[in-house]
């Protein structure tokens, strides 16, 4: 048993060496092939302020909430 | 026998270090600094709310990003559920936050706080969110804790007073697909406790009008999918987005929402977008436009009723002024027309299913400097 | 078990080196690979022809807000050695040319500008982050290479080019 347990530091490394083998791949997108996805309209989110007020007008109207990537905060527009 | 432990948990440690600092140092990138200034205005169902909002945003020794937003929504309400119970009111909110984004190697971490005053109606709220970049860029994780406090009153009834409190609590991703493709997931849980309906707005039970009762908590969670992918070439580059959200709580709201967009340059200065939006929503277990029954809760917020509504948009953006690394200014023009169209929710005045189409129309600069 | 566990560090060790070297780029001491690329004012430039020269390498893009920041540095770094037996390449990886040689007009850039729009030099090179600046020896050999772009590097930059050009 303590045999095992002086293993264990040196079994703790091999363990997180091979997967850092395995869990970082090669970059299916390298660096200088971004191109495209630096483009602004490539962006989720462009405009922050007309983001916010087109989220707004949604969620006094809608059930729904939430998920928008907009972070807001309350009001009492009922 | 804990030292050992401490000791394999160490290397772990370090195998983890080594994992997480493969690849060259990155520097996430802060927000560009930008100032916004807009003047948006909606028209529908009676309602009118215009107002000015203005967004100022600096980077400071390149760590740290302080954003400030100021908006104000003048609003002239004469909605149905005015008209129909009450009369039509004018009244001004104003809404002022403050962020803070600072920049590590590969997360952002944010704080901000804003504050909407209205007549009747105080909402503070606090939020914490954090971005990391994981893949070599390839992907960003998002986390995010909202916390809300409000203070509810009544115009002309200074003896009316209670409070919301709200929780929300945000976990996405982002995934680039292909030099052209990118991916991204979100879901939010939000958590309501206390004052959740409107001290205004009556219901309707038997027949006769009473005021609503709405449940003091409520708890919601809305996923959402969203892709983008640039489908244009070299010369006129164009993108298109399509997004699906789908929300449920336990007040048994049900809504699947769709979006999706076009977007296009055309030649050097103008951009134009097309947008389109779908949502569908199932009523919630209390709601009823007439309650046949007596139930605890009940309400006639058709805001909780079965419903459609649909839009169609579009915007033009026009590169006023641009110098490279200098600064660059964008004025832009948006319209939507949405229409709500209500499937139990009666307009009184006709006794047919209430419906109503609307305008939002946004007109804003935009400069990076 | 002693055996074993003697084994073991040492081997962990190696696997965290080999685990390293997968993610490597080329290689400090290495020679540096040949390349031939057209030039924004439409002539060939061969890599191999600029030996006996200290050689900068620096791969950017317009679309690059750090590469275009770095930019002047370059320019500023290039005006000081140039006559002293140094070269600067700028390895543009536009899709669009033209954008390249107009932004590099704009920048005030007076060393040339190899169009790479294919990514093949990028590729060969095996360039993991941009902006990347890769620095040549007199013989052809790789001897310091830069990740990214953060303001003040361009005075390490300073004191590698002085190294080299003393060699």
């Amino acid at each position: 048993m303590t045999n095992l347990l002086r293993t264990l530091p040196a079994l703790a490394l091999l363990a997180a060496t091979l997967l850092a083998g395995c869990s970082t791949p090669q970059p299916w997108v390298q660096p200088y092939e971004r191109e495209r996805l630096a483009d602004p309209i490539m962006q989720f989110s462009r405009d922050s302020l007309a983001e916010k007020h087109r989220d707004h007008v949604y969620t006094v109207r809608e059930g729904g909430r939430g998920a928008t990537g907009v972070q807001g905060g309350g009001c009492g527009c009922n | 026998m804990l030292r050992r432990i401490g000791a394999a948990l160490g290397s772990l440690g370090a195998g983890l270090a080594a994992l997480l600092g493969h690849g060259a140092a990155r520097a996430v990138d802060l927000p560009a600094d930008t100032a916004e200034a807009m003047v948006h205005i909606y028209d529908g169902g009676g309602v009118k709310a215009v107002g000015p909002a203005l967004l100022i945003r600096k980077n400071i020794a390149d760590t740290v990003s302080l954003s400030g937003t100021y908006y104000v929504d003048l609003v002239s309400n004469a909605s149905i559920d005015v008209v129909t119970t009450a009369s039509a009111y004018h009244e001004m909110r104003n809404e002022l936050s403050l962020s803070l984004a600072y920049a590590t190697r590969d997360s952002l971490i944010t704080l901000g706080g804003s504050h909407s005053q209205e007549p009747d109606y105080v909402a503070n709220s606090f939020s914490v969110d954090v971005s990391q970049e994981i893949l070599s860029g390839l992907s960003t994780i998002s986390l995010g804790f909202t916390r809300g406090q409000d203070q509810v009153g009544m115009h002309d009834n200074p003896s009316f007073s209670d409070s919301a409190s709200h929780w929300q609590y945000r976990v996405g991703g982002s995934l680039i697909l292909s030099p052209r493709w990118v991916a991204s997931a979100n879901l939010e849980a939000i958590a309501d406790d206390g004052y959740l309906g409107s001290p205004y707005r009556l219901a309707r039970v038997f027949g006769s009008f009473i005021h609503e009762n709405n449940p003091r908590t409520r708890s919601s969670r809305a996923v959402k999918f969203r892709v983008i992918g640039d489908v244009g070439e070299a010369g006129a580059r164009s993108a298109v987005h399509a997004e699906y959200r789908y929300f449920w709580d336990n007040w048994a709201i049900r809504a699947n929402t769709l979006e999706a967009g076009y977007t296009r340059y055309l030649g050097d200065a103008f951009l134009v977008d097309g947008f389109g939006r779908y949502n569908h929503q199932t009523k919630a277990l209390f709601y009823s436009d007439n309650a046949p029954t007596e139930t605890t809760y009940f309400s006639r917020n058709r805001q909780l009723g079965t419903f459609n509504s649909m839009s169609l948009g579009a915007h033009l953006s026009w590169n006023a002024a641009n110098v490279p690394g200098k600064y660059d200014v964008k004025l832009h023009g948006s319209w939507e027309i949405v229409r709500f169209d209500y499937q139990d929710f009666t307009d009184i005045r006709t006794g047919k299913p209430y419906a109503f189409t609307g305008h939002v129309v946004q007109l804003y600069m935009t400069a990076s400097f | 078990m002693n055996l074993l566990s003697t084994l073991l560090r040492p081997a962990a060790l190696c696997l965290l080196l080999l685990a390293g070297l997968a993610q490597a780029t080329p290689t400090p001491n290495a020679p540096a690979p040949d390349f031939t690329l057209r030039t924004a004012e439409g002539r060939n430039l061969r890599l191999q022809e600029q030996r006996g020269q200290v050689v900068m390498l620096n791969f950017w893009a317009t679309w690059c807000g750090p590469c275009r920041e770095e930019m002047p540095q370059l320019g500023k770094l290039y005006e000081r050695y140039q006559g002293a037996g140094f070269q600067l390449l700028g390895v543009n990886v536009d899709e669009d040319p033209a954008a390249a040689a107009a932004l590099a007009q704009k920048l005030g850039v007076k060393f040339p500008v190899l169009l790479d729009s294919a990514k093949q030099v990028s590729k060969l090179y095996e360039l993991n982050s941009m902006p990347s600046t890769v620095l040549i020896d007199r013989d052809g050999k790789v001897r310091f290479l830069h990740r990214g772009y953060r303001a003040g590097v361009e005075q390490t930059y300073d004191q590698q080019i002085r190294t080299l050009l003393k060699e």
